[in-house]
Parts: C-alpha cells; sequence; structure tokens
C-alpha cells in the first residue's frame, strides 16, 4: 500500500436522496496524518456527506467518484466501507434495545478481525482488550452490560461512538457533530481520546458548528461547506473568523 | 416507497428464498381409509386401532358435537373454508409385522427421522431425551421405554396406552379438554389418530426429558394428535415438542390437542419449537395449525408452564393454558411467535385462577415480518375464591418491514379485590437506521438482525430446554433472514 496516496478523494461528486440534489460537484482530498473539519450552516449538506461516504443506502451517487487508498469504494456495501477501515461517528448515535453493548462491541471487532483474516477472538480475550479502550475514554466497565446506546446520555452516546473507533482502529473517521450536546468535561475527555488515537497514519474529518471542538484538536484545514460543495478552505484561523463572523460574508 | 427501502427490500428477496429445510416427503406404503368424516369413518378408524367400547362412545359424541358446532371467526385470521370431506382422517405406513424393538421399524422412516435430525436407531439416540415419533396418524417408535418403566415412568404413543393403561385413559381423557370445548377439540376428540402418553408416578422427577416428534408426511391427510401428560404428586417432568411437514401447494389440517394434570406439587415444563411448513413467499400452501392446549393444576403449589416458539405453519389458532385450581398452583406462559410473508398467527394464553394464592406470569414476544399478521390473544381470570391472586403480562411486539402487522388483545377480568395484576405491553420495530448502524460497524445485515431478535426473545429462550434453545435461536435467524425493509 502506497502510504503517500492520498487517504480520500473526492472527486466532482454529486448525490441525491428522493430526487433532491444535496451534494453538487463536491472536491475533497485528505491525506493521512490530517485532521480536517468541516463548517457550514445547517442543510448545507454535511450530515449527508458523511453517510455518503459511508455508504448509506438512502443517497444515490449521481456522478464522480470517492477514492479510499486508491481505489473507489462506489459500488461497496456500507460493511465492506467499514472494513477497508472507514468510521463514522453518528451525530445522533441510535439505541438498539436487547443489544448488550459488549456483544455490539464484540461482534464489531470479530468482524474486522475475520475480515483482516485474523482470529476471532472470545468473549473472555475481549473482555482485556476492550477494557484497555475503555480507559481511553474514561468509560467504566458496567457501561459494557447496558445495552447500545438505550437510556444513555448525550455525552455517553458520543463517548461510546468514539471507543468504537478507537477499537476498529479506523484509518478515516468522520465524527459528525461528536461535539454537540458535550459538557466542557466530557468534551476535554473525548478530545483527549481522539488526540491519542491519532496518527501520522490515520485521518480526522470533524464536522462542527463550533470553534470550541477546534480548539482541542487542531485541524489542519478547514473548509466551509454551502450547498453541497466546499465553498472555502483555509486553517484553524478560518474558524475563528466564522465564529465571529457567520457565514454571511463568505457570500 | 423511499430508495433505502426499495435496497434493503431487495436484500430480503435475495435471503429470505431459504429454502425450508424440512420440505420433503417420503415415498412409503401406507394403510388410509377413503377421505371423509362420518360416523362410519370413525368406526372404521377405531375398529383399526381396536379401541375399547368407551372410546367409540367418546368418538362419536365428539363427532355428534362438532356437527352442532361451527368453525370460530372471532380469530384476526383469514383462511379459506376447510372442506373436512376431502381430508384423510387415517394414514399410516403399512407395518409388516408386529415390532418388536426399533431395529425393525422400516428403514425408510428411521431415514426420514435421521433426516429431521431425531435418530431413533439405539446408537445413535440423544443421550437425554426420551422421544416418541409420530409419522402422520401413527406413532412409529417410542425410545428408552425401558429405561423410563424402570421409575415406573409410562411414555408410549397414545394408541398403546389406550390398550395398556386403560384406567388412565378413560379416569383422565377429555377431562381438561372436553371434547365440546371447541369446534376444533371436537373435532380432534372425534378423529384423533395418536400421539403421546405420560404418566410420572408420585415422588419421581423423571430422569430424561420426554419429546414428541410430529410430522406430517402425506399431502392430503390431516394430523389429528393428542397428548396426555399426567403428572402425579410431587413429581416433575420436562416434555418438549417439535413439529416438521413437507412443502406442498395444497394446505394441511393439523388440530391437535394437549392435557396436562399436575397433582399436588407436581410440576410440568412444557416446551414447543412448532416449525411446520408456513407456505410459500406468496402466501401458498402451509400448515392450518389449529390446536387445544389446555393444562389443569388440580394439586395444591402445583406448577404448569408453558414455552413455545411458533415460526412455522401458514395459520396459527393456539392459546395454551392454565387452569389454577390447587392453592398456591402457578402457570406459566413463554411465547415467541414469528411471522413471516403471508403467515398468520392468533396465539395466546388463558389464565384461570380459581385457587388462593395463584400466581400467572405471561411473556409473550410477536415478530412480524413480511406481509404477515400475529396477533396477541390473552384472557386472564380472577375467580371470586382465588383470594391474593397475581398475575404480571407482558406483551412486546416487534415489526420488521412496513407491511406486516401486529396486534394485542390482552383481556383480563377480576373478580376480587385482593388481586395483584400487571400488565406491560410494547410495539417497536427495527429500523433502517438501526440496520445501517450495524452495517456501518461492520456487521452484516444477517448478524444484526440475528443480534437484535435474540436480544428481543432473550427472557423466552432462557426458558426453553437447552437442546431447544440453540435451535430456536437458529430457526429464528434463518427464518427472518433478509426481512428487514
Amino acid at each position: 500500500m502506497n502510504l503517500n496516496l492520498p487517504i480520500l478523494e473526492i472527486k466532482e461528486l454529486r448525490a441525491s436522496t428522493n430526487n433532491n440534489e444535496i451534494l453538487r460537484n463536491l472536491n475533497l482530498t485528505i491525506n493521512r496524518g490530517e485532521v480536517h473539519a468541516i463548517m457550514g450552516p445547517n442543510g448545507s449538506g454535511k450530515s449527508t456527506f458523511s453517510k455518503i461516504i459511508a455508504g448509506h443506502p438512502a443517497y444515490e451517487v449521481l456522478s464522480g467518484d470517492i477514492i479510499f487508498k486508491g481505489s473507489s469504494i462506489l459500488k461497496l456495501d456500507p460493511e465492506e466501507r467499514s472494513h477497508l477501515g472507514i468510521f463514522l461517528a453518528f451525530q445522533y448515535p441510535i439505541e438498539i434495545p436487547g443489544v448488550s453493548n459488549e456483544d455490539f462491541l464484540r461482534l464489531a471487532y470479530n468482524s474486522k478481525q475475520k475480515f483482516l483474516q485474523k482470529r476471532e477472538v472470545d468473549p473472555i480475550e475481549f473482555f482485556s482488550i476492550i477494557n484497555e479502550k475503555l480507559k481511553l475514554v474514561d468509560m467504566s466497565s458496567v457501561f459494557l452490560t447496558r445495552n447500545v446506546n438505550e437510556g444513555f446520555s448525550g455525552g455517553e452516546k458520543k463517548r461510546n461512538e468514539i471507543l468504537q473507533m478507537i477499537l476498529l482502529e479506523a484509518e478515516l473517521s468522520i465524527l459528525d457533530e461528536t461535539d454537540s450536546g458535550l459538557d466542557i468535561d466530557a468534551l476535554k475527555i473525548i478530545s483527549k481520546g481522539i488526540n491519542n488515537f491519532m496518527n501520522s497514519n490515520k485521518s480526522i474529518i470533524l464536522i462542527t458548528h463550533y470553534q470550541r471542538l477546534l480548539d482541542y484538536i487542531k485541524p489542519d484545514y478547514v473548509h466551509v461547506m454551502q450547498h453541497g460543495k466546499i465553498i472555502k478552505t483555509g486553517t484553524s484561523e478560518l474558524a475563528k473568523e466564522l465564529e465571529i463572523k457567520g457565514y454571511e460574508w463568505l457570500n | 416507497m423511499n430508495q433505502s427501502n426499495k435496497i434493503l427490500n431487495n436484500n430480503i428477496t435475495h435471503l429470505v428464498s431459504q429454502p425450508y429445510k424440512y420440505g420433503f416427503s417420503t415415498t412409503i406404503e401406507k394403510d388410509i381409509i377413503e377421505k371423509g368424516l362420518n360416523e362410519k369413518v370413525i368406526r372404521l378408524l377405531s375398529e383399526k386401532k381396536n379401541e375399547p367400547r368407551f372410546l367409540i362412545d367418546f368418538r362419536l359424541k365428539a363427532y355428534k358435537k362438532w356437527k352442532g358446532l361451527k368453525c370460530p371467526e372471532w380469530a384476526q385470521l383469514k383462511f379459506s373454508e376447510i372442506d373436512y370431506q376431502n381430508i384423510i382422517y387415517y394414514s399410516a405406513p403399512k407395518l409388516k409385522k408386529k415390532l418388536n424393538n426399533l431395529e425393525e421399524v422400516d428403514p425408510e422412516l428411521l431415514k426420514t427421522f435421521n433426516k429431521l435430525g431425531i435418530s431413533l436407531s439405539e446408537q445413535k439416540q440423544l443421550t437425554n431425551v426420551a422421544v416418541d415419533a409420530v409419522f402422520d396418524s401413527v406413532s412409529i417408535a417410542t425410545t428408552f421405554k425401558q429405561e423410563l418403566a424402570e421409575y415406573g415412568v409410562i411414555f408410549s404413543s397414545i394408541s398403546e396406552a389406550i390398550q395398556e393403561y386403560r384406567g388412565l385413559i378413560e379416569k383422565y381423557l377429555g377431562t381438561v379438554v372436553p371434547s365440546g370445548d371447541n369446534y376444533f377439540s371436537a373435532l380432534n376428540s372425534a378423529v384423533f389418530t395418536d400421539g403421546s402418553f405420560c404418566y410420572i408416578p408420585k415422588d419421581v422427577s423423571c430422569p430424561l426429558d420426554l419429546s414428541t416428534y410430529f410430522r406430517i408426511n402425506d399431502e392430503n391427510s390431516g394430523q389429528f394428535e393428542r397428548t396426555l401428560i399426567i403428572a402425579e404428586e410431587n413429581s416433575q417432568v420436562t416434555y418438549l415438542e417439535g413439529c416438521t411437514a413437507p412443502q406442498y401447494d395444497s394446505n394441511q389440517l393439523h388440530a391437535a390437542i394437549v392435557e396436562l394434570i399436575a397433582l399436588n406439587n407436581a410440576t410440568i415444563k412444557y416446551s414447543t419449537v412448532q416449525n411446520w411448513y408456513s407456505g410459500d413467499k406468496k402466501g401458498q400452501g402451509g400448515v392450518y395449525n389449529f390446536v387445544t392446549k389446555r393444562g389443569l393444576c388440580v394439586g395444591n403449589s402445583s406448577k404448569i408452564s408453558w414455552t413455545q416458539v411458533e415460526t412455522g405453519s401458514s395459520i396459527t389458532w393456539k392459546y395454551p393454558s392454565c387452569i389454577l385450581v390447587g392453592e398456591s398452583a402457578q402457570g406459566e406462559f413463554y411465547s415467541v411467535a414469528l411471522t413471516n410473508n403471508y403467515q398468520q398467527a392468533d396465539t395466546g394464553t388463558k389464565m384461570i385462577h380459581i385457587g388462593k394464592d395463584t400466581r400467572s406470569h405471561i411473556i409473550s414476544k410477536g415478530i412480524s415480518a413480511g406481509n404477515s399478521k400475529n396477533t396477541y390473544r390473552g384472557f386472564v381470570n380472577v375467580n371470586k375464591k382465588a383470594i391474593g391472586a397475581r398475575n404480571y403480562s407482558q406483551c412486546d411486539s416487534l415489526l420488521i418491514g412496513n407491511l406486516s402487522n401486529s396486534n394485542t388483545f390482552p383481556f383480563i377480568s377480576v373478580h376480587n379485590c385482593t388481586t395483584k395484576i400487571e400488565h406491560e405491553a410494547s410495539t417497536s420495530k427495527i429500523g433502517e437506521e438501526q440496520i445501517f448502524y450495524f452495517l456501518q460497524r461492520g456487521i452484516s445485515l444477517e448478524k444484526g438482525i440475528e443480534l437484535m431478535i435474540s436480544g428481543f426473545c432473550r427472557e423466552v429462550f432462557t426458558e426453553l430446554p437447552l437442546e431447544f434453545a440453540s435451535e430456536a435461536d437458529r430457526l429464528l435467524s434463518l427464518k427472518l433472514e433478509g426481512s428487514v425493509g
């Protein structure tokens, strides 16, 4: 694998849902080791963008391409994209009644192991693996016995997402408004977890509305998305400017 | 339908085409009574089985009652009228001579049961379960009879019991489900052909689980079996029932009766995994399953527990019930009913509290997928004299897809003020976003659904005997594969 290749290249991507065009000619290149922030007004297509990369079946790609680690992933199922290393931390992590977090996490972990042609682990082995990771997001093991996201507070849900990102060793992580609904302490814990996880081999896309998150996780690039395309790219200074001026001045 | 639903629905079609594993039929020489139902047929049937006088009378009386009854219409079920004159009421594999041991059973039949995973030959028998194998109208073989006899446990086909334990049959048959109880019980009482009989003597805890495996083979014959289990004082027994049928375009009728009697301090645990052929994707064919199951907790501190996993049949009409007569008697009902394609299930329980301090516990889990209809119907009745009675009911429904249907009709009737009743119900749906969450984490659709279903059914599965629990888990995921849309 050529590590100098961009991890993600999005070329002139147009996509729609229910005949409604949401992404209009979007271009973006991300290299390993980079953190990109995507900001933009509500309804500009940020969440849609993250779901399209993950392969959500509700969206149809009309033209353009998504190249991940050198090959197009347009024809791949969501689970195949996941196995290749794409991770989406959901804005609203869904509750799954009756399924314990531990079983869910183990199944996800073993699915990846299987894909990598590595040995699947049993529940006891997994317990020690997951316990190490739990510390990274400051969660107790009691958390494992609860059902996936059921009755979790907003902060717990977001921490659970980050835990999964770490567990699955995601190469490209898209964090969709992971900071929304978090208090300062939770934001600090999560940011610490993300920073520790990040290295020169991985990449992160942060979708956010607030400069606040970017104080903790410093982006290499900040993009502004509007009407389904990126209209401006800058450094972290751009985020600060947006915080003061809003999006209006860009038009 | 939006685009993503379409995509998921395509997945369904692909995955649901899982063939029914037990759909084969066996070619074998048969002894049958011509189609049709009348007094002559009943007499002939009784004659073939060499039955005593009281039983012929029992049958003819039931037949008269049946003629005066109408097919019940209150259930949430739609099906075309059954032509009772077009059914074979007696179809038995021709036996060349009287069997002395299992090795003499027709190899075709042994092969059939082997294929179903039930080995009757001595070497390969399940070590902890005694099996009675019923093929169309007759019982083929019963395993471990000798071993059980050492404990005084009687486990035989009901035909054999009628010959050998006439006293017990005459005393108990029809006492829990009277022949005129309902349309299908009257029909069964008139024409029942075989089934199982279990008798657990006083102070004996049955050393093996007892089990009957019912196989419908013939396309035109109905299966009308009858099971009677008697647990004497301080005895205990676990009983399992399994059923399959070949895949035909026509519908087969199955109208069974199960009667349980628990005396003082006795416990009967009755589990069913019902996997009759359920018809094809368009709703063509499948078994009509009209069953009356009832347990009588006549003794003090007696206990009857029903556990059922209903996955098959095109129509299920079934309400395993408990009549709690003895003081502190307990009734339990744990049910998972799964319907897919065009299946219809109307199932639930009745708990009749008569004795003081009687308790009942109902857990019902309904899963409906495809175009199916799944109804829970419950009746909890607390008598004036049932001082201190308690009931807890929980009915959960899980919908898969946008076309399935789920109903809950709990009926509670309380006639004294010392009773404590609790009822909980919930309805949920496996949604597209939950599926996407699994997929995004690299977990396949099948695995994801399996995990959600087994989570949903956990409270019931833990009640199943070990041999059945894993089977049930597997069966459900097989039946449901890809039915999310």
